[in-house]
C-alpha cells in the first residue's frame, strides 16, 4: 500500500481525539488497585486494633501517600512520549530519603534501642505481605499503561512496579502494628522492591507498541 | 537512569530552530486536527509521514523497510494521539515517537548496541521532508484481511468505504461504541503484526 493511502486511511473517520482516555484508564487501574489492596487488608489481614491517629501513624501514611503520588506522576510521565520524566524522578527519590532522614533521626535521638526500631516486631512476615497486596496492583497498573505509549518500557515497568508497591504498602499500613519509620522505611521498601523488580522484568515485554 | 542524554550546546540550538520550523508548520494542522478535522489530520501526517521517511532513510538505508517503518509509524502515532500533551510541541511528541519506531525496528533486526548508541549520537531534530512515496512492500491491505471479522469489516467500512461512523453501525448491525471500539482493537492488532508479532 502507498503510503498515501495509508495516511488516507488513518485520518478517515478518525475523529476528534479524547484526551481523558489515558488518564481513565490508568487512573481507573489504579483507583481499582487501592480498593483492591485496601479491602484484602482489612477483610484477610484485618485492621490493627490499636490503630489510631498519633505523630507515627500520620508519618507512615503520609509517607505513603507521598511516595504513592510521587510515582504516579512519575508514571504520567513516562507514559506520554516526549515529556522529560527527571523532575518527577527527582520527586521519589526526595520523598523516600526524606523518610530515611527521618528515620535516621529516630534511629540517633530516640531512647527505644537500635534493634526495636529495626526489627519491631512484624518484620519477616511484612515486606511479604506488603508484596503480596501489591501483586494485584501491579497486574491492574501494567494494564493501565497498555493504554499509554511509554517509550520506555523497562523504566515505564520499574516505575508501574514501584506504584503498586506503594498501593500495597498502604493497604498493609491498615494491617501493621508498627510505628518505628526506620522500620517503615526498610522493611515495606524492601517489600516494594519485590513487584518493582517483576516490573522491571515485565515491562520490555508488556509495555511494548 | 531514564535517558536522555546532554547535548552539546551547538547542537542544542540547532535541533531547537529545527524543531520551531517544524512546529510552526505542525501545530495548527496538528490542533484542528486533535478537533476532529479529518483533512487537517490528513495533510498534518502527509507532512510528518514525509519528515518521517527522512529521517529513517538516513539510518536505515533500505527503502523498502523505510517505507514499512514509516506506515508503522503513522499507525502508532494514530494510536497513540491521545497521549499528547496540548503543552508539548507535537514535533518533539513526534520525535520522541519516531526515535522509539527506529530503536525497536534496529533492535528487531539484531544490531549491535553499538547501533542504539549512534541513534544517541544523532542531532535530535528530525531532517527536511522527501516526498516520494514508493510505497511499502508489506501490504497492509493483506494484514487486514486476516484480522477477525468484526474487527476487520468495521475498519472496513470507517476506513477504506468512509462510512459514518453511524451507517457502519447501522450496517454491521451493532451500536458506535462497537464499531468504534473495533476499529481500535483491529488497529491495534495491525500495529502489533507490523512489529513482527504474532
Amino acid at each position: 500500500m502507498k503510503t498515501d493511502d495509508w495516511i488516507d486511511c488513518l485520518a478517515r473517520d478518525a475523529g476528534p481525539v479524547d484526551r481523558t482516555r489515558p488518564l481513565w484508564r490508568l487512573g481507573g487501574a489504579l483507583g481499582a488497585a487501592v480498593l483492591i489492596s485496601v479491602l484484602a487488608s482489612v477483610g484477610v489481614l484485618g485492621v490493627d486494633p490499636q490503630l489510631q491517629l498519633n505523630a507515627p501513624t500520620a508519618l507512615k501514611f503520609a509517607y505513603l501517600l507521598a511516595l504513592l503520588g510521587g510515582c504516579v506522576r512519575l508514571l504520567w510521565r513516562l507514559g506520554r512520549p516526549g515529556l522529560n520524566p527527571r523532575r518527577a524522578q527527582g520527586g521519589v527519590l526526595g520523598v523516600w530519603l526524606a523518610m530515611g532522614g527521618v528515620a535516621l533521626a529516630v534511629l540517633l535521638f530516640a531512647a527505644t534501642p537500635a534493634q526495636e526500631l529495626l526489627l519491631g516486631q512484624s518484620w519477616t512476615t511484612c515486606p511479604r505481605q506488603v508484596a503480596a497486596l501489591a501483586l494485584p496492583a501491579l497486574l491492574l497498573g501494567l494494564w493501565g499503561m497498555q493504554g499509554l505509549a511509554p517509550t520506555q518500557a523497562r523504566a515505564a515497568g520499574l516505575v508501574t512496579g514501584l506504584t503498586a508497591g506503594a498501593i500495597g504498602a498502604l493497604g498493609y499500613a491498615l494491617h501493621c502494628p508498627e510505628w518505628s519509620p526506620l522500620f517503615v522505611w526498610v522493611w515495606y521498601g524492601l517489600g516494594m522492591l519485590v513487584p518493582a523488580a517483576c516490573g522491571w522484568l515485565l515491562g520490555p515485554r508488556l509495555l511494548r507498541w | 537512569m531514564f535517558g536522555g542524554n546532554p547535548d552539546a550546546p551547538g547542537r542544542e540550538l540547532a535541533c531547537e530552530l529545527a524543531l520551531n520550523s517544524l512546529e510552526a508548520e505542525w501545530a495548527p494542522l496538528w490542533q484542528r486536527a486533535q478537533a476532529g478535522d479529518e483533512q487537517a489530520y490528513a495533510q498534518c501526517l502527509r507532512r510528518v509521514g514525509a519528515r518521517l521517511r527522512a529521517y529513517f532513510w538516513r539510518r536505515l538505508s533500505d527503502p523498502g523497510e523505510v517505507e514499512d517503518l514509516v506506515q508503522e509509524t503513522l499507525l502508532a502515532l494514530h494510536l497513540a494521539r491521545a497521549t499528547h500533551d496540548p503543552a508539548l510541541p507535537v514535533s518533539v511528541w513526534v520525535h520522541a515517537i519516531a526515535r522509539h519506531k527506529l530503536i525497536d525496528a534496529l533492535r528487531r533486526r539484531g544490531r549491535q548496541a553499538a547501533w542504539l548508541d549512534y541513534v544517541d549520537e544523532l542531532p535530535e531534530a528530525l531532517e527536511p521532508g522527501s516526498e516520494q512515496d514508493l510505497g511499502a512492500p508489506r501490504d497492509v491491505q493483506r494484514l487486514l484481511a486476516e484480522l477477525p471479522q468484526r474487527q476487520r469489516q468495521a475498519i472496513e467500512c470507517t476506513k477504506l468505504l468512509g462510512l459514518s461512523v453511524t451507517d457502519a453501525a447501522q450496517r454491521l448491525g451493532c451500536s458506535e461504541s462497537v464499531v468504534k471500539v473495533s476499529v481500535h482493537r483491529g488497529l491495534k492488532r495491525l500495529a502489533a503484526w507490523m512489529r513482527g508479532e504474532t
